[in-house]
């Protein structure tokens, strides 16, 4: 036995004392790097000249993992954006509907080859829908949760943007509907404190996201985003509030920025060598694998088998996207209008 | 059949469908308390609860987005915007959200939503609650337009809207809500796509919709003396727009005039004679003629605003322009 794993034996595990299992971190962590390797690749698949656009969140894997775990997989609402690669994993999604988007294929679960990459939705697992436009998905997570109210179905609806997108009136509407009516919705706002090259200070005023809540009457909880358990701490506890009917929450989680905006961006161009390194020491990939050797959980062993599962996962997903074929020429006009039940 | 106004046409529709379908939702700003700005939604909050007739915030872009929202969930919001000059504010969420949505998702979601308010000219009420928006909504694909002349038409179209599975903009007429006609009993509805031949005639083609249709029918009447017989068309919804109709009608009469209340750049008449032009060129005995709105945002002044709406004379001229008549 280690001095470490020692150790753990003395203090009981932060995660066991939020309610979770071992195997309920372990499941945590796969997610996490499920969703940075399949980000990577992404990429690679970018460069090599496979797929047009990428537009991910390294960093933000983490926060979106803990935020998603107290959530219903199949009764509860997502409606993300383009950065919620993790969170749409975590509630269903799987690594090949994501590379058939990529390549925009016509088994494109989400929109058969229509919508951009990253642009996420998914009926099926009720993921909803993601716009260009930043924002414009509040407001509709407010009519779903209003209609899961009205109707009485328990459900909860989470949504998702960046701290960039606070500043469109959207989301301004939105939360001030969804404090009016006490809607069971959970707003995540994930800070990585920059709007494409546009730093925090000059967009957001005041400077914290969460204090505005305040103005809307329910709670606003600001956390740091590379604290899985953390994350996960206060997205529960939002949820019970919004199951036991007191309304919204609007989450901040602080995230490091670990790559550009997008395919078609340098950070570097605007962000200086020092904080890019500040913000790697950040990485929730590090950290929380840190936390679950620290508590003994995982070894060297077990992550060894994780990573190597999701390589194999990865291959399999790329190859049988690549295969896929592309949407049928002759279908390019559907999908316009309702075409008949 | 009963003699009804347009603004009672609209609001039985809203009664009947929210008694027969627990998903239709009605709302907008002061709806409920104030019973609309038109009173089209007189007393339904007292008939139906604020659960399902919603005084909004002010916040179009919000509240529309909302709709969007409760409609991927299979709720049927009727959102009443209080002029359609007000939805310039939800615009993103109407065009790069409604109308995408089913497309986007490779037509897994419906979006049963109906955003219905009154469009055009009032009296005096300045360039801001004044225009005509159904060039613009009608140009994106994934949206239908509809714009209903009588009451009848207000009532059928609207039952279809609210039953069908695509976003809906449905433009009522600020000047026809006290207009009387007779509406059919039961479930009355009207197709989309569909337009009537509002008046027959053999020598030229009047096609009109909204309150234009009436217009054009007045200057049919006065154009009857002259000795010319018009055809008027009442297009109904311009998006589907019912071609057939109108090729059909101007394969017999040779001549056209379209009429519109809005500017004529780039506007419905534009399109409209560019059809007559790819379908029935060869038919025509004369340029397709267009009666529109001055080119100017809307003036207050009465006797200004008065010059920049189309009249029945200006019907009159283009018509007899068509025959070459003087």
């Amino acid at each position: 036995m280690s001095a470490m794993e020692a150790k753990a034996r003395v203090t009981p595990a932060r995660h066991k004392t939020l309610g979770l299992t071992d195997k309920d971190v372990l499941d945590m962590y796969y997610y996490i790097a499920l969703a940075r390797a399949l980000d990577e690749r992404m990429w690679v698949l970018q460069r090599a000249g496979k797929a047009m656009f990428v537009i991910s969140g390294p960093g933000h894997e983490g926060c979106q993992v803990g935020a998603m775990w107290p959530m219903d997989k199949q009764r509860d609402w997502f409606v993300p954006f383009y950065r919620s690669i993790a969170a749409c994993l975590v509630k269903g999604m799987t690594a090949s509907d994501m590379l058939l988007g990529l390549f925009a294929r016509a088994n494109d679960p989400s929109s058969g080859g229509r919508q951009m990459p990253g642009h996420y939705g998914h009926p099926r697992v009720k993921i909803l829908s993601t716009s260009s436009p930043v924002g414009t998905q509040y407001p509709h997570g407010v009519g779903i949760a209003y209609a899961a109210k009205i109707r009485k179905t328990g459900e909860i609806t989470m949504v998702a943007i960046g701290e960039g997108g606070t500043s469109q009136g959207d989301v301004h509407e939105a939360m001030n509907w969804a404090g009016i009516y006490k809607l069971p919705v959970i707003f995540v706002v994930e800070n990585n404190a920059y709007a494409i090259s546009v730093p925090l200070h000059k967009q957001v005023a005041g400077g914290n996201v969460a204090a505005r809540a305040a103005g809307y009457g329910f709670p606003g909880v600001s956390a740091d985003g590379s604290d899985v358990l953390e994350c996960y701490r206060v997205a529960k506890e939002a949820h019970d509030r919004a199951k036991r009917g007191e309304g919204p929450t609007l989450l901040e989680f602080r995230v490091p920025r670990l790559g550009s905006h997008s395919s078609d961006d340098q950070q570097e161009r605007y962000r200086t060598k020092e904080e890019i390194q500040a913000d790697r020491r950040r990485d929730p990939l590090q950290t929380f694998r840190q936390y679950l050797e620290s508590v003994a959980v995982m070894n060297e062993g077990t992550h060894k088998e994780i990573t190597d599962r999701i390589k194999r996962e990865i291959d399999e997903a790329t190859d049988f996207a690549d295969r896929s074929p592309l949407p049928e020429p002759d279908s390019g006009a559907r999908y316009v209008f309702h075409e008949g039940d | 059949m009963a003699e009804v106004t347009y603004r009672d046409a609209l609001r039985s529709t809203l009664i009947e469908e929210m008694e027969r379908d627990h998903a239709v939702v009605l709302m907008g700003e002061d709806i409920g308390v104030y019973q609309g700005t038109f009173r089209v939604t007189a007393d339904l909050l007292q008939r139906f609860g604020p659960k399902r007739v919603i005084d909004t915030p002010i916040s179009e872009l919000g509240f529309i987005g909302a709709a969007v929202g409760m409609a991927m969930l299979g709720l049927r919001p009727v959102v009443e915007v209080m002029t359609w000059n007000f939805s310039l504010l939800a615009f993103d969420q109407i065009i790069n959200n409604a109308a995408k949505i089913r497309y986007f998702s490779g037509g897994q979601v419906d979006l049963p939503v109906v955003i219905r308010g009154p469009n055009g000219a009032g009296v005096q009420l300045s360039a801001q609650h004044s225009q005509s928006l159904e060039a613009t909504y009608a140009h994106f694909p994934g949206l239908l337009v509809a714009a209903p002349a009588t009451p009848a038409e207000a009532k059928g179209l609207l039952r279809t809207a609210i039953r069908g599975n695509d976003p809906v903009v449905f433009l009522e007429n600020a000047a026809l809500y006290g207009m009387k006609g007779e509406v059919a009993d039961g479930e009355f509805a009207l197709p989309f796509g569909k337009a009537e031949v509002a008046r027959p005639g053999t020598d030229v083609t009047v096609v009109a919709y909204s309150r234009m249709v009436h217009l054009a029918l007045a200057a049919a009447g006065q154009l009857a003396g002259d000795g010319i017989n018009a055809e008027v068309i009442n297009l109904r919804t311009l998006r589907p727009l019912d071609t057939q109709t109108i090729i059909a009608s101007v394969t017999k009469t040779h001549r056209a005039v379209v009429v519109q209340e809005q500017w004529k750049p780039f506007g419905a008449a534009a399109e409209i004679a560019a059809r007559i032009y790819e379908e029935a060129f060869d038919e025509l005995d004369a340029p397709v003629e267009r009666v529109t709105g001055a080119d100017v945002p809307m003036p207050y002044a009465r006797n200004l605003e008065l010059l920049a709406v189309p009249h029945e004379g200006d019907i009159v001229k283009a018509v007899k322009k068509t025959l070459y008549r003087t």
